[in-house]
């Protein structure tokens, strides 16, 4: 071959000036034949004991039962080692899927129209944000403070380039927010969009009533719904029905493996209206010259590789593997598994929230209805007393004080249909220990 | 019952599959919802479809069926590097202790996860020539926007708010203007010369203090290597901006030259090109983000901090990682602040360190040899019956324009990406980069064998000919698939994007 490309070397083939030529050996890890890689990947398998201990982590990430047809589905080599379905004739099945993808995530949000998924439910708030903003022209966020944190955090990183300012509406003493501070707020008619989170992070739901929704709408203010739990979805109210325009979400929840953060997948949806708004792939439907159902990536004049620095977002590969694996989930579970799931999340977290609650020196710190999480006030530092509780080999929850100082003695707390009574148990004979201790001092 | 014949070019949606009582019992019935919520807060239906799980194996099993892969054939898909993709990477990456592990477990009950998080970025950091990597972007667009931020806050705190155009050559990804564009800055589009490349004096005719990034692909999407890079790195220096390099066509260089090296200030790399992460049909990605010891206080939080762990048993043999206990570190003040969610897509950072366990140094240098040798190799041949608008030694891809055969024939690159398609081969990225007329990008990456590469070049040299002798028959493929070519611009007047009930 490099006689037919005329070079007589491979070293010749790639010569580069002197100037930038490699001075040193690199600094690798050695090559290993491939049972020493999996030998080397078990040692550090091993070392993440914190997957054998009785877990109550949720606020973003959540574990659910996810069928094994899931993965017999998904990891076929045909979807795994496609490319994005630029050609059309040959990606009939994943284009259909997205298609799918799209429908599912319109019939639970009750939203018109669905993107092929962004990265994650944080940058869907924040392309979410910018799809507002391209709308009505205004350059200020308002977003609840009752939103997750880290949605927060990464939507205050795209504002920071965006050069958008962001203001935080505060929390009611019952968990949820604060409307009458919202409808004071958009009267200014200077934000572009407001975001609010049902459930929101402390697993409370927490919609616009009509007259917030009213005045969100009279202010031409575009209400932005969050889901981060997309569970939920399955059994309460959808957000098109409180009035948001725009829906934006994570679906980790749907069969995505928690994996450490990632990869999961985030969506939008909105109103019709915002359809050439809406960042990143879109799949239609049509038909082929001879008049065959066919679909095909539609509406590419709102994308990076058409209109450059004047697409809607630079989005180009998203999460088309785990919106499958969502997809393949929600066919498998059906309306009738997805509701039952999501009762089941309901019954135990209400199960964990009464035997948490009955301890002395632990409250629940909300009153709002929630729907899988709660937070529990243990009075005292939540950081020591998680500490303690990870020494009996239970992770009880997320320390609130990470982001909120004036919720730092509270745990947020999460049960889903995995979760057992015997961990509710255990968790509450060990609370009961840690947090009586302290009571009784 | 009626019966209907079997048509393979058509497939039911799900919505159109299923009937009530045909649900799957993967949890227990629970009590009714109004046992804990007010009717008011519930929804009323959930118009899903009810499916038994053998007819949700048989859907996506046809799905996958029309869907065609790396498994399945050829893949000279330019820009993208669609090599094969080992089994080991996914059969680590769905390993029960990193799949089920929670992004909140405490650093001390995840510190492998960490570990392997950790030698990732040290590795990259070593390949690369770059002070840090953050983990945390979630694809290579994703860590462009990175990059541009760090560069924009970099700027700020320097008090150098002045710097707001960002230098872009003509052969650019989309996704540079585009990534520019969301941090406000303004783009300078720059030509290339007809070597094909960026030249030193134009882009000095640019340069000034109002110059905030050079973005540049080494080599660029001609799939040239950039070889005045570092006098163009040392002009932008001069000028008081930043270099970006933009590593989607990486698979090109490693263990040969670092951008780095080259000057890069900043860098993106796409592991799930160069590092054989399954690109799953348009991702999940994974983008790491690279910089200069100057930057490395504005990467994305969180990143892995190791400290030196107390000393070893005697006599263990250990690799030099296991000498540390790893931690997130989110206290990073100049940091730009999280690009996501959570840490990182972290099961794509297990897919790449396997990669890498599987080649080390002496095998990625390897990989991009041969990732070269055969790029060029296809090009010899290609350009044998169609046009190579820049002959002359590429890297991993390579250009060639049907703008010929369309003036003699009226045969389009597309109408050749689409024959090729009949042949069981996927088409070359088509159309771009933008300034190659009729342009079809080749990149036949290193896992291809001489046969398929040789079968390649045969099927395409026959499809010119066949342009030649009957134009009309390579206009109308595809013929093979299950549907013809489709209609894009109905798709797009009448968007049609979800099933409807009724549409039924």
């Amino acid at each position: 071959m490099l006689d037919a490309v005329g070079v007589g070397s491979l070293e010749e083939l790639l010569k580069v000036p002197d100037a930038v030529a490699l001075k040193a050996p690199l600094d690798i890890v050695p090559a290993l034949p491939e049972y020493q890689i999996a030998r080397r990947f078990e040692h550090f398998a091993k070392k993440n004991t914190g997957v054998d201990y009785i877990s109550f982590l949720g606020a973003g990430s959540y574990r659910h039962y996810a069928p094994p047809a899931i993965g017999t589905l998904a990891m076929r080599g045909e979807f795994l080692t496609a490319y994005t379905p630029y050609q059309a004739e040959v990606s009939q099945g994943y284009l259909q899927a997205i298609y799918e993808w799209q429908s599912y995530i319109c019939l639970l949000t009750g939203m018109d129209i669905a993107n092929a998924s962004v990265y994650d439910g944080a940058t869907a708030l924040a392309e979410g944000a910018i799809m507002a903003l391209n709308a009505n022209g205004r350059k200020k966020m308002l977003v609840s403070r009752a939103i997750d944190p880290n949605y927060r955090a990464v939507l205050k990183t795209y504002c920071d380039g965006l050069e958008v300012e962001i203001d935080e509406l505060p929390v009611n003493a019952d968990g949820t927010t604060d409307l009458d501070s919202l409808k004071d707020a958009v009267a200014s008619k200077t934000y572009a969009a407001v975001a609010i989170a049902s459930p929101n992070f402390f697993g409370n739901i927490d919609t616009l009533d009509a007259s917030s929704a009213a005045a969100v709408k009279e202010s031409g203010t575009v209400p932005i719904a969050v889901v981060s739990e997309a569970i939920a979805l399955g059994v309460l109210a959808t957000p098109a029905s409180w009035g948001a325009e725009i829906v934006v979400g994570e679906a980790q929840s749907f069969g995505v493996a928690m994996a450490y953060g990632g990869p999961y997948v985030g969506f939008i949806a909105s109103t019709s209206e915002h359809m050439r708004r809406i960042p990143g792939r879109l799949v239609g439907k049509t038909v082929d010259k001879e008049n065959r159902t066919a679909y095909v990536l539609t509406l590419q004049a709102r994308e990076q590789h058409i209109r450059r620095e004047r697409a809607t977002s630079n989005i180009c590969t998203n999460q088309a593997h785990c919106a499958l694996i969502a997809t393949i989930y929600l066919a498998l579970m059906g309306k009738t598994g997805l509701h039952d799931v999501g009762a089941l999340n309901l019954q135990r977290s209400r199960e964990l929230a009464t035997a948490v609650s009955s301890l002395d020196g632990a409250d629940l710190k909300f009153t709002a209805p929630f729907f899988n999480e709660i937070v529990v006030d243990v009075h005292q530092p939540a950081s020591e007393v998680l500490a303690k509780l990870q020494e009996r080999n239970i992770l009880g929850g997320v320390d609130l004080g990470r982001w909120y100082p004036e919720l730092s003695t509270c745990i947020l707390m999460n049960a889903t249909e995995l979760t057992t009574s015997g961990e509710i148990e255990a968790l509450t004979t060990a609370l009961g220990e840690i947090v009586r201790v302290h009571a009784n001092v | 019952m009626s019966t209907q014949t079997f048509d393979r070019t058509q497939s039911p949606l799900i919505f159109d599959l299923g009937k009530d009582g045909r649900a799957n019992r993967y949890v227990e019935e629970a009590r009714p919802t109004t046992d804990f919520l007010p009717k008011s807060l519930l929804r009323d239906e959930l118009p899903l479809p009810d499916n038994s799980e053998l007819e949700v194996i048989r859907h996506f099993t046809k799905l996958s069926q029309r869907t065609f892969g790396i498994d399945l054939g050829f893949y000279p898909l330019g820009s993208c590097t669609m090599k094969y993709n080992p089994r080991i990477n996914d059969a680590m990456a769905t390993k029960r202790e990193f799949a089920q592990l929670h992004p909140y477990t405490p650093d001390a009950l995840a510190q492998g996860a960490l570990q392997v998080m950790y030698e990732l970025e040290r590795s990259l950091a070593s390949l690369f020539g770059m002070a840090a990597f953050s983990l945390n972007p979630s694809a290579g667009a994703h860590a462009e926007l990175a990059a541009l931020l760090i560069a924009k806050k970099y700027f700020k705190d320097r008090g150098e708010t002045k710097r707001d155009k960002v230098i872009v050559p003509d052969t650019a990804h989309g996704t540079n203007p585009a990534s520019a564009a969301m941090c406000g800055f303004k783009v300078i589009s720059l030509p290339s010369d007809e070597r094909g490349r960026v030249s030193v004096e134009e882009i000095k005719k640019v340069l000034g203090d109002d110059t905030a990034v050079c973005m540049m692909t080494n080599p660029n999407t001609l799939g040239l290597f950039e070889d005045h890079s570092h006098e163009i790195a040392q002009a932008v220096h001069d000028a008081g901006g930043l270099m970006y390099y933009d590593g989607a066509n990486a698979n090109a260089i490693m263990g040969n030259v670092r951008p780095g090296d080259m000057g890069f200030d900043l860098m993106h790399l796409n592991t799930h090109k160069t590092f054989t992460i399954p690109h799953g049909g348009g991702g999940a990605g994974h983008g790491p983000v690279g910089v200069a010891a100057h930057l490395v206080d504005y990467l994305p939080t969180p990143v892995v901090r190791a400290t030196p762990a107390p000393a070893q048993a005697t006599g263990e043999k250990v690799a030099p990682s296991d000498r540390y206990t790893f931690s997130l570190d989110f206290d990073r003040p100049k940091s730009i602040g999280p690009m996501r969610s959570f840490w990182s897509n972290f099961a794509h950072a297990v897919r790449a360190l396997a990669y890498i366990y599987a080649n080390g140094a002496d095998g990625l240098k390897k990989v991009s040899q041969l990732a070269v040798l055969n790029a060029n190799y296809v090009r010899v041949k290609v350009a044998e019956f169609l046009e190579t608008p820049y002959p002359e030694i590429c890297r991993h891809e390579f250009v060639a324009s049907a703008q010929e055969l369309k003036k003699e024939t009226g045969v389009k690159a597309l109408d050749i990406a689409k024959a090729l398609l009949d042949h069981g081969m996927m088409a070359p990225t088509m159309y771009f980069p933008l300034i190659v007329p009729e342009c079809l990008m080749i990149e036949p990456t290193e896992t291809e064998s001489k046969e398929t590469l040789d079968q390649f070049i045969a099927v395409l040299r026959e499809i010119v000919e066949e342009a030649k002798r009957n134009p009309q028959a390579v206009m109308a493929a595809p013929v093979t698939t299950v549907v013809g070519r489709v209609d894009e611009t109905r798709a797009a007047r009448q968007p049609n994007l979800k099933w409807e009930a009724t549409a039924g």
